[in-house]
């Protein structure tokens, strides 16, 4: 890969399974050294770009660059510079993690004489160097995906494609995995490409990208994202919240619900409100809290629900789309 | 490229993974088999189950049936259980090696599969790796059935040991390199197993491991003579037979050899069959699995 090269490069890129239009013309680039978050629901077509991008899916049409190299034209040439941890574990049980990872090794041809020091360090990354002679059967979950991330970076991957790699994780081992992945954009010199459909994790990358129903609807950095959203959250304790929100709708026009215990709406620039609503608002309040909008709220206003109603919805139309098929 | 570049970035070791070679290929057939030998080892449960099925068609069946033969039958000085020993071997053998193919629709469930099918490797490697491997450990089982020797009646002679292990390895391989043609396509081990009975009994009793195929009606003869099977059987009895003091009316017998139309097939063209079966159906094999990319 030359220098300035975008690590991850897509243009029109389209993949169809007879009637459905899993992916829809997506376009996007990559830095070099990027953490690069795809949000979106179950079913939007994440996996199924990510499965383009890394060679285990022909493209129906358009292109995709990785690592310097065409994703069809040049396949050995990316899998060589990309390391992949998948949403399903893919590590033999019978084996113990040490052997997981000398097996990757001798695979990606990784030169002999590097094979301990790399693997002491990957292993050491991810914490697991003094549990490398356990069979991997017993493994926890969290350690089980920590050897696939070393594994994944066993060989020097220009880019790291993490395809949901805390899902089905306590929040504990998620936030370990994190510190993880943090550390190995310290450490390394790589790009990362991740799926998530946790709105708490999107916001620890440079950028992401909202897909929605085959199709990015929205890409920046997650405070461009949440800024370009317009609104903040505001939430108020009151004495009587049913009078608070028909004195809202009354004399702001804004429609306020009781959320969290509070009655929460949103407005632009919140904290320039606050003097008003004490003014005019004509009920007696407790406390105020204004927040920045989050990534949900961003979410909800390029896609108009929730993530948690569209993977709803998006499950539907797959299994429609499924049957239709059938 | 090949080389290795060492580190410049702090204390990280930078790897560079090399182009497709030949030695690359070679590492990769190596690594699939050790990993073969890694799970072979640690399975200690299929080791033992695959001796049970052996030892109850030696002893139960072979002491058995010989008192059948003793009571009417040319049996004279020899055991119907030596008769069978071949077979019982060229029978676990099978079994070792469909079983290490089936890990391939193991594999595939448990997601390993991918790991393997996504490194910039040549498909061809990792199938020459399984095939081998099977073929490996399909043979150390055989080793095993081998040291029953004594039970049936057969000498413990190096040559003879050499001999059986040299030709268990050769009809493994082609074995395997079938059994991995039957996974490549198979999702869960349940429809693997169904169609392995499917396969595996019929070649069992078509074979000539358990009778002697002289004398068969026109249709079971024709049968036993197209399936592989019966040119890994025959070898195997052939040695033991000429490490055996027995008279040429009961060699007529018991180790009638296989005919074609009347033609006793030298054991050189057997073992001809059986050689050059291995690769033909590890291309198969091969093809398979580029097939499905």
């Amino acid at each position: 890969m030359r220098n300035g090269e975008p690590a991850v490069a897509v243009d029109g890129l389209v993949k169809r399974f007879g009637e459905l239009e899993a992916v829809r013309g997506v376009e996007l680039q990559v830095a070099a050294g990027e953490i690069f978050g795809f949000l979106g629901p179950n079913g939007a077509g994440k996996s199924t770009t990510i499965n383009m991008l890394c060679t285990l899916l022909r493209p129906t049409s358009g292109s995709a660059r990785v690592a310097g190299h065409d994703v069809v034209s040049e396949r050995d040439d990316v899998r060589r510079n990309i390391g992949l941890v998948f949403q399903d574990p893919t590590l033999d049980n019978y084996l113990t993690g040490e052997q997981n990872l000398r097996f990757h090794a001798e695979l990606y041809g990784v030169p002999r004489a590097l094979v301990p020091e790399r693997m002491r360090q990957v292993l050491e990354m991810v914490g697991l160097w003094d549990r490398r002679g356990d069979r991997v059967e017993i493994y926890s979950g969290g350690m089980k995906r920590r050897l696939e991330i070393a594994r994944g970076l066993l060989h020097s991957p220009r880019v790291l494609f993490l395809d949901e790699p805390t899902v089905g994780l306590d929040p504990q081992t998620r936030s370990s995995i994190w510190d993880y992945i943090r550390r190995l954009k310290d450490a390394e010199e790589i790009t990362i490409f991740m799926t998530t459909h946790y709105m708490d994790e999107a916001e620890f990358c440079d950028r992401i990208a909202i897909m929605d129903q085959g199709t990015i609807v929205a890409l920046d950095t997650p405070e461009a994202l949440k800024a370009g959203v317009g609104k903040d959250r505001v939430q108020i304790h009151t004495d009587d919240d049913g009078a608070a929100i028909e004195a809202l709708r009354d004399r702001f026009g804004l429609e306020a619900k009781v959320a969290e215990g509070a009655v929460t709406f949103a407005v632009p620039s919140g904290e320039a409100f606050v003097p008003r609503l004490f003014a005019e608002l004509g009920v007696p309040i407790r406390s105020v809290s204004v927040s920045r909008p989050s990534l949900d709220d961003v979410f909800m206003s390029f896609t108009g629900s929730t993530i948690r109603d569209a993977e709803g919805s998006a499950n539907d139309w797959m299994r429609m789309a499924a049957r239709g098929r059938r | 490229m090949g080389t290795p570049a060492p580190a410049e970035a702090g204390s990280v070791v930078r790897v560079q993974v090399p182009e497709r070679s030949v030695r690359h290929d070679l590492r990769v057939v190596k690594i699939v088999l050790h990993r073969e030998l890694i799970r072979f080892w640690h399975d200690k449960m299929r080791i033992v189950s695959t001796l049970v099925q052996p030892v109850l068609w030696l002893l139960v069946m072979g002491t058995g049936l010989s008192n059948l033969m003793a009571s009417g039958g040319p049996s004279g000085e020899i055991d119907l259980k030596t008769f069978i020993f071949p077979g019982v071997c060229a029978m676990s053998v099978m079994f070792t090696a469909m079983f290490s193919a089936g890990s391939i629709v193991w594999d595939r469930e448990f997601g390993f599969l991918r790991e393997m099918l996504v490194a910039p490797v040549s498909r061809s490697a990792i199938v020459v790796g399984k095939c081998v491997g099977g073929a490996t450990v399909a043979t150390l089982q055989g080793l095993l059935i081998v040291m029953l020797a004594g039970l049936a009646g057969v000498p413990y002679d190096p040559l003879l040991l050499l001999e059986m292990i040299g030709i268990m390895f050769l009809g493994a391989f082609a074995l395997t390199g079938f059994g991995v043609i039957m996974a490549a396509r198979i999702k869960t081990m349940q429809s693997f197993f169904a169609l392995m009975q499917m396969a595996m009994m019929p070649m069992m009793f078509l074979s000539g491991a358990l009778y002697p195929l002289s004398g068969l009606p026109t249709w079971l003869s024709v049968l036993t003579r197209i399936n592989p099977l019966t040119y890994a059987v025959d070898p195997l009895r052939q040695v033991v037979f000429a490490h055996l003091d027995v008279s040429a009316e009961l060699e007529r017998t018991f180790n009638p050899g296989v005919t074609w139309n009347g033609w006793v097939v030298p054991v050189w063209l057997e073992l001809l069959i059986i050689v050059a079966l291995g690769p033909i159906l590890t291309a198969v094999a091969i093809w398979e699995f580029r097939r499905g990319d």
